[in-house]
């Protein structure tokens, strides 16, 4: 078995309304040296193979057809 | 021409829908469950209602757009059938690659569900044949997701092409959307995707009549 991650942000310059919310409510709730938040989804995923480089690419598959929206996200794929 | 609608689990505009090309066209739209791997050859306009299909998990119209009815969508969409996609419906479509872009978070953070006012920004497609061009008319919202948004080249490309069917007037934008944009159409004009929905303004007992053109044009009633 092979554990991942995958985790899903938004692309540079894809406005971020959700970031911008948390941003001003951790800036209400006193924590005054927050400069910027951007907000994004992860996915721990348990593949069955335990062939490393197979999942990697499967993964990356998932990645594109599936977990992120290319055209205003982006992802990476961490193998724990 | 025969008209057929998507079910998918979680769509409820769907009986809106149904009704509004029942009595524009005088005959039921067939229904295709997401499930089903064909749609009739006969068919000449399919529509995805609105809703919140599979809850809105992963992103609006995500899990949809990937059942297998929409790989029928795409090759009847491919063969120049004429398909809209309203609200959820415009979300599933461009998550199914068969428009460009993306639709994003309300900039407000808020559900919107109101009347806005839009802008027929190209009446020579099919769906908008029944309106003037720069007419204004009148009809519903009701999303969350539906602040449309796409990089710059594809947007002057988007705008170069004549592609933006209908704009909510400046003032009446209810979602932070790039160029004010309620409603696309793709290169080759024959897929609709908008937000705002013009099935639930048909008819005096809605108050209005303003989205009927759309059903009309996109039904081959008026027009060319």
């Amino acid at each position: 078995m092979i554990k991942a991650r995958v985790t899903v942000t938004l692309k540079n310059g894809v406005l971020d309304p959700q970031g911008k919310a948390i941003e001003h409510a951790l800036g209400g709730l006193g924590f005054s040296g927050v400069d910027s938040v951007r907000q994004g989804k992860v996915f721990d995923v348990v593949l069955q193979t335990s062939d490393r480089a197979k999942a990697e690419a499967e993964l990356k598959a998932m990645g594109e057809k599936l977990l992120a929206n290319t055209v205003i996200e982006d992802f990476s794929v961490e193998v724990i | 021409m025969k008209a057929a609608v998507i079910l998918l689990p979680g769509l409820n505009r769907d009986r809106d829908m149904i009704a509004a090309l029942t009595k524009i066209s005088g005959q039921a739209p067939q229904t295709v469950w997401q499930t089903e791997t064909s749609i009739d050859d006969d068919v000449d306009l399919i529509v995805i209602p609105g809703g919140f299909s599979y809850g809105d998990y992963l992103r609006c119209g995500a899990i949809a757009a990937r059942m297998p009815v929409m790989q029928a969508v795409r090759e009847k969409a491919e063969k120049g059938t004429r398909v809209i996609g309203v609200c959820n419906g415009f979300q599933i479509l461009l998550e199914a690659g068969l428009l460009p872009g993306a639709l994003m978070r309300n900039a407000s953070l808020k559900f919107v569900c109101r009347e806005v006012r839009l802008e027929v920004a190209n009446a020579r497609t099919v769906f908008t044949q029944g309106y003037s061009q720069g007419q204004v008319i009148r009809c519903p919202v009701a999303h969350h997701d539906g602040n449309y948004f796409t990089d710059a080249d594809t947007l002057a490309e988007i705008e170069a092409n004549n592609q933006v069917a209908f704009r909510y007037t400046a003032d009446t934008n209810p979602n932070g959307s790039l160029n004010n944009i309620a409603g696309i159409v793709n290169k080759a004009g024959n897929v609709l995707g908008m937000m705002p929905h013009p099935e639930n303004l048909i008819e005096p007992a809605h108050g209005g009549s303003d989205g009927r053109a759309l059903f009309e044009s996109a039904l081959g009633l008026v027009g060319a």
